[in-house]
């Protein structure tokens, strides 16, 4: 009697831990597939010349992306510079008086904004900005790419305040603090690292988004370093390459593709050596 | 100033406890009183001499709420200048509110309120011209965990007398810190590693730091919240010590779990039982002759 049912739970304990296992190996196999199919098709592709030359004109092989790395890095650099400072103060505000009637409105502003589909935000930059400004340019597609990353990096930075012990600001205010003080010198810092975590994760994440570009930073064959003009950017490449009918093309597709995921590979392992969290460690 | 017997830190009490606490009142009026820098409104009365008490922290009729639980029932409570007051009695009879009342901490908390009142040398802590950042600074605070900033060791006790702009230059802000170190008994096991974290001192180094941090805003009171509580036997008794030779400067009020600390280390002992102060007294008189049979059973060990 004994026997049988403590069999039971025994087989029920196997099935039930080889199907979580099962369903981990779904969730890596993926990737590892992604990894080897980048690296057979695009490896080839990449030399020298797609990192030093601007692309080919059409019906030429040869050629490089280098134009579309610096875009990206640009694009990511000022999506970076007007966003990060917003998303920081807003997740500070969040983790400071979200149980106030308009901190939890801002909450659920910021949960909604993560959920808009990317393209919503190309359209909306688009109407308000690239209309406005008579034409397509960097500065357009930074902001897109800043109001994708601004609720990301608000909401890690609200749930990394928060992780920071009460007794810490405490410490500060019972010193003679006043409340900004505390948090700017205190908590702030006591957070960083994990905040940091969070803004590289954001910005390795908007480095491939396409959608928000198309109709903003929109593309550019050439080198360009002025905010008002189109740019070029690595997610677009892919994208007008992919679709184009030339073999050499989709090689450069595949080796872009490769550039880009591996960038994000590296932020995210780098941004995982960052965060430790001192209050749980000791 | 520095009285003798100060180094003997366990003996458990100090010859005399003059004040008693109808008398206390009369100190702060008579005349010849000593003001001893670095605390400027108090008496001094030394260890054996005076037989006369300031009083520096005086609650009245003080009652508080956490929304519409009440924590503290009408206290009336009077804090003698540079002695050890310690608060006991079963966790949730108030005695920590009470303490955290004194710098205002409670204000932190949402959905309190609070009757009555507390003074601070004469001059209510709740009055509207009451400077709550300043009030802080006067009364400083070490927590039941050690809290001290993700920061070096130089900069967790550099950084409040910065910001309250006590010190006028570098070499100001070096002697203080050192200064605050000694006064903490822990700058001999810092001073080669100023610059280092914080985070890597020792449980009982990081509280020490903490009081440290704590004195070089220069503070007449110091509120002590079960400061030893998380800390091995050696720590607990180095921070004992530390205690001891802090009351020949500072008015000390002291949270503790621990019937043996509140015995070794304080001049008066009062006793919260359920939001209500039971009985406050000398200490000794309090551990060896309690007048209320609560109090009896709750240093026996009976309850709590």
């Amino acid at each position: 009697m004994t026997d049988a049912i403590n069999r039971r739970r025994k087989i029920q304990n196997t099935v039930w831990l080889t199907l979580t296992g099962v369903a981990s190996l779904l969730v890596v196999v993926p990737l590892i597939l992604i990894f080897y199919h980048l690296i057979s098709s695009g490896a080839g592709a990449l030399n020298v010349a797609f990192f030093t030359r601007l692309p080919a004109p059409v019906g030429e092989t040869g050629g490089g992306m280098a134009n579309a790395l610096l875009g990206t890095a640009q694009l990511v650099f000022y999506a970076g510079l007007f966003g990060i400072p917003i998303a920081v103060a807003v997740g500070v505000f969040m983790a400071e008086a979200g149980r106030t009637r308009f901190g939890s409105f801002v909450r659920l502003v910021a949960d909604v904004m993560n959920g808009i589909p990317s393209i919503v935000v190309g359209i909306f930059v688009w109407a308000w900005v690239v209309v406005a400004m008579g034409g397509f340019s960097l500065l357009a597609g930074a902001i897109a790419l800043a109001v994708m990353l601004i609720p990301m990096v608000a909401r890690t930075t609200e749930e990394m305040v928060r992780l920071v012990p009460k007794e810490l600001r405490e410490g500060g205010q019972a010193l003679g603090f006043t409340r900004w003080r505390t948090t700017l010198g205190i908590v702030l810092p006591a957070a960083k690292s994990g905040i940091l975590t969070g803004v590289l994760v954001a910005l390795a994440r908007i480095a491939g988004e396409t959608a928000p570009l198309l109709f903003t930073a929109f593309g550019n064959p050439f080198w360009e370093w002025r905010l008002n003009e189109p740019v070029a950017s690595l997610p677009l490449l892919i994208y007008q390459y992919a679709i184009s009918p030339y073999d050499d093309w989709h090689r450069q597709a595949w080796a872009a593709s490769l550039v880009l995921i591996g960038l994000v590979l590296v932020v995210n392992v780098l941004a995982r050596s960052i965060f430790k969290n001192p209050y749980r460690s000791r | 100033m520095e009285d003798p017997t100060v180094a003997r830190a366990r003996t458990p009490h100090p010859p005399t406890h003059a004040g008693t606490v109808g008398r206390e009142r009369a100190a702060t009026s008579t005349p010849e009183t000593v003001v001893a820098p670095p605390v400027p409104q108090v008496s001094h009365p030394s260890e054996s001499g005076s037989r006369e008490t300031a009083v520096t922290v005086e609650a009245t009729d003080f009652s508080f709420w956490y929304g519409a639980n009440q924590a503290l029932k009408q206290i009336n409570l009077k804090v003698p200048s540079r002695k050890v007051t310690a608060l006991i009695g079963p966790s949730g009879c108030g005695k920590s509110t009470f303490l955290r009342s004194i710098n205002r901490m409670n204000d932190l908390i949402p959905g309190t309120r609070h009757d009555g009142d507390i003074e601070l040398d004469g001059e209510s802590l709740f009055s509207p011209d009451q400077d709550v950042v300043r009030l802080r600074r006067r009364v400083g605070m070490v927590f039941q965990k050690s809290n001290p900033f993700p920061k070096s060791i130089f900069e967790n006790v550099a950084y409040g007398p910065r910001v309250n702009r006590l010190v006028d230059s570098r070499r100001e802000l070096e002697d203080l810190v050192e200064h605050s170190l000694k006064r903490a008994a822990l700058w001999d096991e810092v001073k080669d590693r100023l610059d280092k974290s914080a985070l890597g001192l020792s449980g009982g180094q990081q509280q020490r730091l903490c009081i440290a941090r704590a004195l070089a805003v220069e503070p007449e009171v110091v509120l002590m919240d079960e400061p030893a509580s998380a800390l091995d036997p050696i720590a607990t008794q180095k921070i004992e010590e530390l205690i001891y030779e802090l009351k020949s400067d500072y008015t000390i009020v002291i949270v503790t779990h621990n019937m043996q600390q509140a015995a070794r280390v304080s001049d008066r002992t009062a006793f919260f039982y359920l939001g209500e102060l039971i009985e406050v007294g000398n200490t000794d008189v309090i551990f060896t002759n309690p007048k209320k049979e609560q109090t009896e059973a709750y240093i026996t060990g009976r309850f709590g």
